[in-house]
Formats: structure tokens, C-alpha cells, sequence
């Protein structure tokens, strides 16, 4: 894409661009091409050296039975979330789409908790999770199911996605709302004309055109699972109990700035790099799908 | 639309309101336990309506934080956070925008190669360089400082690829027209692009205020000093290891006023809110 | 107030040329009608003229000065848009001040200009409006007041018109043609719409694939084209063109008849037959089964054949023709003066 008209000169322009290029070497590029020359590194015990060691820190971590178990939750994390998010979103958007007046409304009072910092989302729901003092944990002891998720993995896990879901509903609801009202109402009334129930016109006709919006939104919430939710984890359960609740982002900062083994901290931001930068190039391909559709 | 009276209309609405209910749950406990003692709160069941500490909690948050004094006040904490959303909601926008503006506007050698310097960056978050970026940071001498907690966070191109999306509509005639009437591009910038973005740079503005006022990985390994906490990190901070005894009402006094800002913006500026959520995202 | 002179201008984008060396002469306070086919280079002409694109090689002089490398600002032009590309966040006043505002003209000439192009294009009560505020046609009169107040040596329209709808578009024409007649500067107008053109123009330039195929007064072109092109795309509906030989006294066209037309030529041609010079004769020795006829009020488009061959051929008869009463056979005159005669291979005019 190409604009045909320009202006002319050079200097201007870098002059302009500078700046961002500027601060992208620094805090981007640098710190980027660090953590890769650093994932080649490990320190001697002391600290005081570094000894080159080739990939030994890659294979290694593909070795490390925490870091498989860390892939493991992480994958287990990111589906939940994905999934629970996006179908009670999806659940949501359909029902304030069929209302005519009073959608706004409903806009209004679901849309908030995206302004809500994941950290925050976290003390709220670990407060009614508390093991001793809180309400909903209070209740389930009542009903004789004893909740302590500092303690039990699958409940830390169903806490952290419970918040997480949370946390993320509004989004993909704003998203899914706009996708259904983009739909033109011509075709869902052609369908209802030929015959079709409600349930048939949303799986024949609605959710098939909502697909490029759904394929968006799952990168989108991989995405959030992999890095946003850093602050849930970090409030809630520190990673544990175990290493239970430790997603790959979790354990590169557990591993960095608590267990301070740089070498192995770095190694693994540059797998996340590559990570991200498939589900990057995922987007940019569907991007570019949607653009000639 | 198709159907809309009868039990499926008020299933509808049943259906609705119970999604808002469920997401208000931990907000209205959360203020209920703001506006109570601490024993009212640690004896469950807590009570399920306010009680009348309002004041007390919230003033005591704000002055003094919590007691242990392992955090700053919440009013310092606010004013860091606003200050440093702010920062970055401004910085990217300023970068950003002259970047946009020089790539689409200009045709000038090696372009191309700084466009995907710049957009390389596009969806590479902060949490995955963490560590260099911090090292960085501390040899600068930026720990605990402002431009340390704004500046790595500007570094994203997602700014720059919206407003690039935008300025690639504005058509070529306009500018034809501006040259015609003798506007150099500096002029043209100010007088006719900036005046025309306005709405896309404050729906960007939203976003990033929310985007930097939410930050919490960045700030927990920047700020070792206690007066450049901020809030969301802060309020974190306030509750005690497990054994401690964490004084509930205050940290969520402070836990509602560390999202009432940006609750307040998303829900106050909403239109232009989610034009920001979608065009910075799609 | 100036001419504009234009020599042997070629332009290609890359490999690909779109202008193949145009000359023109036009003189100060002329209107010049650029008129052709989408894709001729109509508008990448006025563009190079404007400054807004470079100019491969040739000259341009405005007042006799090279403008080659000059900037559009300092070419003394003003420039009409298709899309009128008014600042959409500025007043109608602030749209048409900015130019001169830039110039640095002080605020109370800026001021006394506008208002008096304001006047002239009955825009005064809309001064305080943006853009979307403003119908089709006030935001055409604000792009139009916005070249006026410029009081430049000649006026560029790339296709101003082709906005509007039909009615609009009639007003709005000879608004132009006023407007241009009282300032007396020179125009050039660039169209795809031949009915503009016949109408503005003092002068028209026919143009096809990047070459000039005629320039001359619209009646001119319309009754003398100088290449089969301009005869095809002047004049509605378009002219017959029926092959036939000639031997300097008369035309025998394919189908067999023969037809009075005095030229120095001989051999194969091209003959033209406007259908409106085909006049309905119970003698004529042009015979049409006619397929289908189009009513269009004054006049009656007439489509069909000609007799002894599948030759499509177009006529128009005054007044209407009642479907039932069409005979499916007619037969036609026509003079030979207004026969056009061109030369098969280079399509030039030969009589």
C-alpha cells in the first residue's frame, strides 16, 4: 500500500522518524538482542564471569521437566481462558444483539471490567477466595466442600482462569457486538423468510460470518493468556502451589528476578519471542485475508 | 429484528442480566468490604451490604496506605500512576504520530527497512524482554524514576501502524490541494493533518491511558522505592504473606480507587473508547 | 491574466508512457474542454500542468515563463478537485482564505477577497460551515470560490462535475461558464462527458491513449472530426461507420448501395453517417430493418440493420415513433455533404 501522492525531501522525514526509531533501538531492539546473546551465556557460580555455552541453555530447558510441565500449563492456562472468555462473550453479544432498545445500556454495564488492571481483578476475586476469611470459600466450606487453592492445583488453576475470564469477557464481547451488527440485517431476514429457527440462523448463517472475527479474537486471547495475565498469577497464587499456576511468562520472571539465572531467563524470553512472533505473523496473514475479502 | 416479543424477549434480557450481576459481584464486595471494620470483614460471612467506615477506610488509604508501612500513600501512588499513564499515552502518541506521518507522506531511501524496524515491534510485549529492558533501564540510572517507567513502554508500534492505517485514508486530493495553496509539509502536518485525526488521537489516547495505567510487571521490578509505587502495583503490595494479617477494608478502599479512573474514562468517553479498542486492534 | 503554452509534453510512469508529445496554444481568457475516454491522460496532463505531477520531458509556459520545475503554489494556478478536497475541519471562509493566508496576504485583503468571491458564488450565509454541513453543489461553489480568490493566470477543473447528479450538474455548468465569462480567465476543463464539453468550450482537445486526436471549437469537431476517434466519441448517438469505396464521385458502401459524395480520393475508406443526418425518405437508397426502437422524447433512436447485410447501423428521427406503427422496413437519405469520409489505416479524415 502506497499512497500516490508524496511530499518531497528526506531529511524532514528521518528527522520526524527518528524518534521512535530512537526509543524502538533502545528499549526494544537492544533489550531484544540482549536477551538473545544472553541466552547463549550462563554465569559461573560466583556471578563474576560468564561462559559461553552455545544452545546448552535451549537444551536444556527442553530437558527440564518444569519448563515441559510450565509448556504444559501454559497451553491448559491460554485454552480455558480463550474458551470461556470468548463463549460467554460470544453468548452475551448474541442476546444484546437481538434487543433493539436497551442494547446501550447493556453495552455500558458489561464493557467496564476491561479498565479493570488484571492485578486489581486478582485481589478482588482472591479476597472472596480467601482460604480463611472469604465469602465464597466460606459458602463452599458451608456446603461441605473444602476450598483452599493455596493448596489444591486444580483449584488454583480454576481460580486463575475464573479471573482471568473476567477479566477478558468485555473485550471480546465488544468485539463479537460490533461483528454481529456488521451482519446485514437483510441476510438474517433473508434466512428467517427461508424457514430458519433462531439456533439454525446462528449456526448456519451468523457464526460462519463471524469466523474472521472469532479466528481474531482467539490470537487475541492467546495472546492475553501468554503475557496479560502476569498480574492475576502474580496476586493470586505466586505460580503455585507447586509450580501449578507458572506460565512461561511467569517463570521467566520467577526464574530471573527470583531465582536470578539470567541465562536460562533469557533463553526462554527468546522462545516466547518466537512464540509471539508466529502468532504475530498468524494475525498479519489473516490481516491481509480480510483486506481482499 | 427477527422475533422480538414473547418469553425469548425477556429470556434475552434474563440473559443479560445475569452476565452484568456476575461481573458487578466482586466489585460490589469489594466496596462493601471497603465501608466496614476489618473484624467485620475477617469473621466470615462478611456482610453483604455497606457499612458505615466509608470515610475512615478511604481517608486512611489515601493519607497514610496501610499500616505496615510497606507502601506509599494512595494519593502518592495516584499521582505516580497518573503521571505515568499520561507519559505514555502522550509519548507514543507524539512518536508515533510524526513517525505515521513521515512513512506515509514521504518517499525517502530506506523507508521500508525503518517501517518494519518499526513495526516488528508490533506485538512483541514488554514481559518478553523484561530482563534486558531492566538492565538497560538501571545503567541509564532510570530505576525509580518517571522516564524509567514511561519510556520502555512507548517502544510499540501499535500507535504508529493505527495512525498509518488512518493517514493512508485521508485522500490524496487534500494534499494536492494544500500543495496548490503553497502549504509546505510541516504547515500541512499542523494545519490540516492534526486538526483532521483528532478523533483518532484521542480514542488512541484512551486506550493508552488505560494501557499505562494498568501496568504492573514493569513498575513491581522498576521501583524499589516506595514513593514511585504505582497504585496497581501498590495495591498489591498491601496485602500481607500469608501469615499477616492484610487489612482488608483499606486495600480495598485502595483497590477501588486504583480502577476508578480508568472505569471512569471507558465508561464516560465510551464511544470514542471503543473506536480506539477496535481500530488500535484490528 | 496569461496563455499557456504547452510542448511536446511526454510522461511515463516507469516504463509505461501515458503521453505521447502534446502541443497547445491556448490564448489568455480562453476555456479549453480536455475531453476523453477514462485512462487517456486527460487528467495526468492537467496534473503536470498543476505541478502535482513531474513532467517527463517537453515544456510548460504559463505567461511565457517555464513552469517546469516550479511548485504548484508558485505556478499562479488554482486547481478544482473532483472531489472538491475541501479541509473537512475548516469553515467555508478558512477553507477559501488558507491559500492566501499562507501567501501571507494580510487579513483584511484575505477577508475582502472572499467575501467578494463569496458573493459571487451566492455562498455569503454559508461563510461560518464546515464542509459536511453543505450540500453537492455549495461544496462545489466553495471549491470554485476557493481557486477564484486566488486570482490565479488560469484555472485547472479535473472533472468537477462528475459528482453531481444530473440536474445539478446542468446548473452547475453554466454556472462555471459564467463565472468564467465575467472573470475572463483562462480555464482549462478536464471531462469524460462530451455534452460539457460541447457546451463550455471555446476550444476542445480530443484525447485518446496520450495523443491529441483533434483540438479544435466544439462545432468544429462535431462537424468536421479529423481522426475516426473523435468522430466516434463526439455526438450522441454515436456516428455510423460503415465500410465502402469511393471513386471520387460517389461511395459504395459494403452492403452494395451506392451513395453521391464528391472527394479527391479514391479506394477503400471508412464512410461516417451521423444517425441524425439520416433523414427518413420513401426514395432513399439507404434501406434499415429496424430491431428496436428507443423513444427519448424530442427524438427517436432508431436501431437496425442495413438491408442485404448484417452492418448494425443507428438512426434518429424527429419526434415519436409509436412501436405499432414501426414499419420493420425504412428507408433513408442523406446529403453528402455531411457524409465524413476517413482513411481506413491511419483513421485520418481524407474529404
Amino acid at each position: 500500500m502506497e499512497k500516490r501522492v508524496h511530499f518531497k525531501g528526506w531529511f524532514l522525514p528521518v528527522l520526524l522518524i527518528a524518534p521512535q526509531l530512537f526509543i524502538t533501538a533502545v528499549f526494544f531492539f537492544y533489550p531484544a538482542g540482549t536477551a538473545i546473546w544472553w541466552s547463549l551465556f550462563n554465569p559461573d557460580p560466583f556471578g563474576l564471569n560468564t561462559k559461553f555455552v552455545g544452545l546448552a541453555n535451549f537444551e536444556f530447558l527442553f530437558s527440564d521437566p518444569y519448563y515441559k510441565e510450565s509448556f504444559y500449563t501454559t497451553a491448559i492456562f491460554s485454552v480455558l481462558v480463550t474458551f470461556f472468555s470468548m463463549g460467554l462473550a460470544l453468548f452475551l453479544a448474541v442476546l444484546a444483539d437481538r434487543l433493539i432498545k436497551g442494547a446501550g445500556i447493556y453495552k455500558t454495564l458489561l464493557i467496564w471490567p476491561y479498565a479493570v488492571a488484571p492485578a486489581i481483578a486478582g485481589i478482588l476475586w482472591m479476597f472472596l477466595f480467601d482460604t480463611r476469611t472469604g465469602l465464597i470459600s466460606w459458602y463452599l466450606g458451608l456446603m461441605g466442600y473444602d476450598w483452599n487453592h493455596l493448596l489444591n492445583h486444580n483449584e488454583a488453576m480454576g481460580l486463575v482462569v475464573i479471573v482471568s475470564t473476567w477479566s477478558r469477557v468485555s473485550y471480546n464481547f465488544l468485539f463479537f457486538l460490533a461483528g454481529l451488527q456488521a451482519i446485514p440485517k437483510s441476510i438474517i431476514e433473508a434466512a428467517a423468510i427461508d424457514g430458519a429457527r433462531f439456533w439454525r440462523r446462528f449456526l448456519t448463517i451468523v457464526f460462519p460470518l463471524l469466523s474472521p472475527i472469532t479466528f481474531f479474537l482467539v490470537v487475541m486471547n492467546i495472546v492475553y493468556a501468554f503475557f496479560d495475565t502476569f498480574g492475576v498469577i502474580h496476586t493470586i497464587t505466586k505460580g503455585g502451589p507447586g509450580q501449578s499456576t507458572t506460565i512461561l511468562v511467569y517463570k521467566v520472571y520467577s526464574d530471573g528476578f527470583v531465582g536470578l539465572d539470567l541465562g536460562s531467563s533469557a533463553a526462554q524470553s527468546v522462545i516466547l519471542l518466537v512464540i509471539v512472533g508466529i502468532l504475530t505473523i498468524l494475525q498479519f496473514k489473516f490481516v491481509e485475508k480480510r483486506v481482499h475479502y | 429484528m427477527v422475533e422480538k416479543k414473547g418469553i425469548s424477549y425477556w429470556l434475552t434480557h434474563a440473559g443479560l442480566t445475569s452476565g452484568v450481576l456476575i461481573l458487578f459481584f466482586p466489585l460490589w464486595l469489594a466496596f462493601v468490604a471497603s465501608t466496614v471494620t476489618n473484624e467485620e470483614v475477617i469473621h466470615p460471612p462478611m456482610p453483604l451490604w455497606p457499612g458505615d467506615k466509608l470515610v475512615e477506610n478511604y481517608s486512611r488509604a489515601l493519607i497514610k496506605g496501610d499500616s505496615g508501612q510497606t507502601s506509599a500513600s494512595v494519593a502518592r501512588m495516584l499521582l505516580n500512576t497518573s503521571i505515568v499513564a499520561i507519559g505514555i499515552a502522550v509519548g507514543k502518541i507524539a512518536i508515533s504520530f510524526t513517525s505515521a506521518f513521515a512513512i506515509v507522506f514521504f518517499r525517502f531511501p530506506a523507508k521500508n527497512i525503518f517501517f518494519w524496524l518499526i513495526f516488528l515491534t508490533l506485538m512483541l510485549p514488554v514481559e518478553v524482554r523484561i530482563l534486558p529492558t531492566y538492565e538497560v533501564v538501571a545503567s541509564f540510572g532510570l530505576l525509580n524514576t518517571y522516564s524509567g517507567l514511561i519510556f520502555p513502554l512507548i517502544a510499540s508500534a501499535t500507535a504508529t501502524f493505527l495512525f498509518r492505517q488512518f493517514f493512508m485514508t485521508v485522500p490524496d486530493e487534500i494534499i494536492e490541494a494544500a500543495r496548490i495553496d503553497g502549504a509546505k509539509p510541516m504547515r500541512f502536518f499542523i494545519d490540516i493533518l492534526i486538526p483532521i485525526s483528532r478523533t483518532n488521537i484521542a480514542a488512541l489516547f484512551i486506550i493508552m491511558f488505560i494501557y499505562g495505567w494498568n501496568q504492573f510487571l514493569w513498575p513491581l521490578l522498576m521501583t524499589t522505592d516506595t514513593s514511585m509505587n504505582t497504585v496497581i502495583m501498590g495495591v498489591e503490595q498491601m496485602i500481607g504473606g500469608q501469615d499477616d494479617v492484610t487489612p482488608w477494608p483499606v486495600v480495598m478502599a485502595a483497590s477501588i480507587m486504583a480502577m476508578l479512573p480508568p472505569i471512569i474514562v471507558v465508561v464516560s468517553m465510551q464511544k470514542l473508547f471503543i473506536r480506539g479498542l477496535t481500530d488500535s486492534e484490528k | 491574466m496569461a496563455g499557456l503554452i504547452i510542448k511536446d509534453i511526454q510522461k511515463s510512469f516507469g516504463k509505461t508512457k501515458v503521453l505521447h508529445g502534446i502541443n497547445m496554444e491556448i490564448s489568455d481568457g480562453e476555456f479549453i474542454v480536455i475531453v476523453g475516454p477514462s485512462g487517456c491522460g486527460k487528467s495526468t496532463l492537467l496534473r503536470m500542468i498543476a505541478g502535482l505531477e513531474n513532467v517527463t520531458s517537453g515544456e510548460i509556459l504559463i505567461d511565457n515563463l517555464n513552469v517546469n520545475n516550479k511548485e504548484p503554489m508558485d505556478r499562479n494556478i488554482a486547481m478544482v478537485f473532483q472531489n472538491y478536497a475541501l479541509y473537512p475541519h475548516m469553515s467555508v471562509f478558512k477553507n477559501m482564505a488558507y491559500g492566501l493566508k499562507i501567501a501571507g496576504i494580510p487579513k483584511l485583503e484575505i477577508s475582502e477577497r472572499v467575501q467578494e468571491a463569496a458573493k459571487m458564488l451566492e455562498l455569503g450565509e454559508l461563510l461560518e460551515r464546515k464542509p459536511r454541513e453543505l450540500s453537492g453543489g455549495q461544496r462545489q461553489r466553495v471549491a470554485m470560490g476557493r481557486a477564484i480568490v486566488r486570482k490565479p493566470a488560469v484555472f485547472l477543473f479535473d472533472e468537477p462535475l462528475s459528482n453531481l447528479d444530473a440536474k445539478l450538474r446542468i446548473q452547475m455548468r453554466l454556472e462555471i461558464k459564467s463565472l468564467q465569462q465575467r472573470l475572463g480567465t483562462t480555464s482549462l476543463f478536464v471531462t469524460h462527458d462530451q455534452v460539457e464539453a460541447m457546451t463550455l468550450a471555446d476550444r476542445m482537445v480530443v484525447m485518446n491513449e496520450g495523443v491529441a486526436e483533434q483540438i479544435g471549437s466544439p462545432l468544429d469537431v462535431f462537424q468536421k472530426p479529423e481522426t475516426i476517434f473523435s468522430a466516434q466519441f463526439i455526438g450522441s448517438p454515436a456516428m455510423n461507420l460503415i465500410k465502402g469505396v469511393t471513386d471520387g464521385q460517389s461511395i459504395k458502401l459494403e452492403n452494395g448501395v451506392l451513395l453521391k459524395c464528391v472527394t479527391n480520393f479514391s479506394g477503400e475508406v471508412l464512410a461516417g453517417l451521423r444517425p441524425e443526418d439520416l433523414l427518413p425518405d420513401k426514395k432513399g437508397e439507404i434501406i434499415i430493418q429496424i430491431d428496436m426502437a428507443e423513444p427519448i422524447g424530442a427524438s427517436t433512436i432508431l436501431h437496425g440493420t442495413l438491408k442485404n447485410s448484417d452492418i448494425k447501423i443507428v438512426s434518429m428521427v424527429q419526434g415519436l415513433v409509436d412501436q405499432k406503427d414501426m414499419q420493420k422496413e425504412m428507408s433513408f437519405s442523406i446529403s453528402p455533404e455531411v457524409i465524413h469520409l476517413f482513411n481506413r489505416e491511419s483513421g485520418k479524415r481524407i474529404n
